[in-house]
């Protein structure tokens, strides 16, 4: 006789704990073959603000962990998830990547956080500066999180574009809110239970799986968001920044229509750093 | 021996007489001081559009009052959709044919030449911005003009190291950018929006505000003067909808816009569906923060300067004071007095410190304001100086007794209004300070250099003056968090606005 496995229950990660949607709505999760596999939670407008309050509760602690910290714990994600890669490839596989695609995707997945990791307390030097300014003042300019994130997530490396995305904000010590692929929704699910095991604060990323189309007017409009990241088609750009001018909410969208290539390692830079950075300059005499 | 401190302190034949107060105000007259350089207005101002001076298509022209005496000044052509297509045609032209193909160097040559003539003619730019707009000359003079020519010469030296800008990156330009801006500082803005898109290589449409059109337009004749490729910068003048037509044009790469929130996000919206790429710089409701600690005077100094300065139309002006308890009532009365020796008239005269206010309207807005805040029960003070018979003032004004729920404290007033609040504490001077949708500057004042630090990092805001206020330079980077805007201007930080990295 054959043991009948056990199968999970999937749950998003939000706040620091695995929630189901208060809506209580699951869409279903199929395979490639079409072969029911699980249901994932549909979030509602309000799970998404319940998230926005949990990135909202954890930013200032977020924010003022040493750089140095924040580095190590982004590093820490990258143990987990190196630790667990065969269940992520799994999660890939299930979305119609082949094992070596999906074994590649998180191969670059692991490698795009331990490059964040590494950014963590040396961007500053890269983009702050002390200002030679005309008069007996010192002057110098530093980054600071902007604060809470709201990302979309494309289908397309539903893994690696995620952690593309979310790394380089969090790195900075801002906090996140992010949609997983509507289509491929269970690489997030699986990442949720590495981020729970990595050092990072509850709520620092909030992810929530759920239908596109319902949950983009609320990160348009939530006035909590300051920026809103990720990648999004024409339609879906329009009302993301027609929301964002209510709260002159900063805008960094990748156009869906133009394919990119994760992988590349012009995806990794220090510019996508500074997209969520405000710079400060602070003033100050010099004299007795 | 007795020693001072044996003394009775309390001892009547040791204390000084008190001095009587010195208030000058209307008490002495003053001899008139005022600055004669020619301006060299003309009667009438053109277009600039693919480096000539073109009569607008509409045949259309609207006057410039000099808001001091309420005198028109001169005629400013009015700008419609075509005439920004023609302006769009030329930048375009000037970027495919000229601008983008000199080598950096060459470009930062033409910076570098426009700065040298801005120089030569300060004073009588100068004197027309001050005419034009209604601010002292002391301050058209020292700060505006100077600082002007030197965000182009501060600039002119990146054209031709750029790579430098974006370490690891390769920047490239971006085309032709449409640049709005507003009327507190016509000259400096049209510098600190031509300057950076210039050195980067890309090409300019730019409307200055319909009130201060006159020295965006002297400012011409110099590019003229420079022998700047025709098109590489080109001056369409004109209100709201003229501006709408240079924001909105399919030609704009980028668009680059300061004033106030509220437009601020009517052009968001407006192109919400574009990919064009944005920088903001809007309105802002700055707190000044002056802790116990100090240095009174200086500190007195500074609130004064950083709400009075340009009669306030300031978008960083420290229009919310925010001082610590216990010395609220010695702050308030130091700076009753010092308003009550600041000379309000005549802009052209060196000695006015308030000159007159840009507008009828904005004139409207600020009593309307003033209004509000007496009605919601804020106490008044104003300083019993005469004002002008002719032309647009405002009395300096302080409310004291505001708190965070009043309008006085929530809204950007832009003008010479000053409301004081107080605070017990560190972490509740951060809170109120914080408490805004602005973002854009703060000061603190301190002798603790630990808690400046502090402050610094805690204040939401693109900029934070610790001892001091109101401080610009082309190499520091401006520009807000929140609801004030985002991008930078100045600095390498605000080069990167105008650029695509590659």
């Amino acid at each position: 006789m054959t043991r009948l496995p056990i199968t999970k229950t999937p749950k998003v990660y939000v706040g620091g704990a695995f929630i189901r949607s208060e809506s209580a709505r699951t869409f279903p999760l199929t395979d490639a073959a079409g072969n029911f596999v699980a249901n994932i939670p549909q979030c509602s407008r309000k799970d998404l603000r319940n998230a926005v309050e949990a990135a909202a509760k954890a930013g200032p602690g977020w924010a003022k962990r040493t750089a140095y910290n924040r580095g190590q714990i982004i590093y820490r994600l990258g143990e987990m998830v190196e630790a667990r890669r065969p269940e992520l490839a799994a999660a890939l596989r299930l979305g119609g990547a082949s094992a070596a695609a999906a074994t590649k995707e998180v191969s670059a997945t692991i490698d795009r956080l331990i490059y964040y990791a590494g950014w963590a307390d040396k961007y500053e030097q890269v983009l702050g500066s002390v200002n030679p300014v005309a008069a007996p003042y010192f002057n110098f300019t530093v980054s600071e999180p902007m604060g809470i994130i709201g990302l979309l997530a494309p289908p397309e490396a539903p893994l690696l574009a995620l952690i593309s995305l979310l790394a380089p904000a969090i790195t900075s010590g801002n906090t996140v809110v992010a949609l997983a692929s509507s289509a491929q929704p269970y690489p997030a699910i699986i990442l949720g239970e590495m981020l729970a095991t990595s050092d990072l604060p509850s709520g620092v990323v909030n992810l929530l799986t759920g239908l596109r189309a319902e949950l983009i007017p609320t990160f348009a409009t939530h006035a909590h968001f300051r920026a809103l990241g990720g990648v999004a088609n024409k339609v879906e750009q329009t009302a993301l920044k027609l929301g964002a001018a209510e709260s002159v909410k900063r805008v960094k969208l990748f156009a869906a229509e133009a394919p990119i290539n994760w992988f590349s390692s012009e995806q990794q830079n220090v510019d996508a750093l500074r997209a969520y950075l405000e710079f400060k300059t602070v003033w100050h005499p010099i004299g007795a | 021996m007795p020693t001072l401190l044996n003394k009775k302190r309390s001892a009547p034949t040791l204390r000084r007489p008190a001095a009587p107060a010195l208030i000058f105000g209307d008490l002495w007259n003053y001899d008139p001081a005022p600055e004669t350089a020619d301006p060299k207005l003309k009667s009438r101002y053109e277009l600039f559009i693919g480096g000539k001076f073109v009569a607008p298509a509409s045949g259309k022209y609207f006057d410039s009052i000099n808001p001091a005496n309420e005198q028109k000044l001169a005629e400013i052509a009015r700008a419609n959709a075509a005439d920004v297509a023609a302006a769009y045609r030329a930048a375009k032209k000037a970027y495919d044919q000229t601008w983008s193909r000199l080598p950096g160097r060459e470009r930062a040559k033409y910076l570098f030449r426009i700065a040298r003539l801005l120089q030569d003619r300060a004073r009588e730019f100068a004197v027309a911005e001050t005419m034009d707009g209604g601010k002292p000359i002391k301050e058209s003079r020292d700060f505006d003009v100077p600082m002007a020519a030197a965000h182009f010469f501060y600039h002119a030296g990146w054209a031709d190291k750029l790579e430098y800008v974006a370490p690891g990156r390769r920047v490239a330009s971006l085309g032709v950018v449409g640049q709005v801006i507003p009327w507190n500082f016509p000259l400096l803005m049209l510098a600190w929006k031509i300057a950076p898109a210039l050195a980067m290589g890309n090409c300019v449409v730019i409307k200055p505000a319909e009130t201060t059109s006159i020295t965006a337009l002297k400012l011409a004749e110099i590019f003229q003067d420079a022998g700047l490729p025709a098109g590489v910068v080109n001056i369409v003048t004109g209100f709201a909808d003229t501006g709408a037509a240079v924001m909105g044009h399919p030609l704009a790469a980028k668009v680059a816009f300061t004033g106030s929130t509220e437009v601020g996000k009517i052009i968001m919206r407006s192109l919400a569906g574009t990919d064009k790429k944005m920088t903001m710089e809007l309105g802002g409701k700055a707190a000044n923060i002056i802790f116990d600690d100090a240095p009174l005077d200086q500190a007195v100094e500074g609130i004064i300067n950083g709400i009075f300065f340009n009669q306030g139309h300031v978008c960083c002006a420290g229009s919310r004071l925010l001082v610590h308890e216990p010395i609220a009532a010695a702050v308030l009365a130091k700076l009753k007095q010092r308003i009550s020796v600041l000379r309000v008239g005549d802009p052209l005269d060196k000695n006015t410190d308030i000159g007159a206010i840009n507008s009828p309207a904005q004139l409207a807005t600020i009593k309307r304001l003033v209004a509000v805040g007496v009605k919601e029960g804020a106490t008044l003070y104003q300083p019993d100086c005469a004002l002008p018979a002719k032309g647009y003032y405002f009395r300096p004004t302080i409310f004291s007794g505001v708190s965070m729920s009043h309008r006085i404290a929530r809204e950007e007033i832009f003008g010479p209004v000053l409301s004081v609040l107080t605070f017990r504490t560190v972490d509740e001077a951060i809170e109120k300070a914080n408490n805004t949708a602005y973002g854009l500057s703060a000061g603190v004042w301190t002798d603790k250099g630990a808690r400046i630090l502090k402050l610094a990092a805690e204040l939401k805001a693109g900029v934070v003056w610790a001892n001091t206020y109101n401080k610009f330079d082309p190499a520091s980077p401006f520009g807000g968090y929140k609801e004030s805007g985002f991008g930078r201007e100045g600095g390498c930080q605000g080069l990167l606005d105008y650029c695509k990295l590659d």
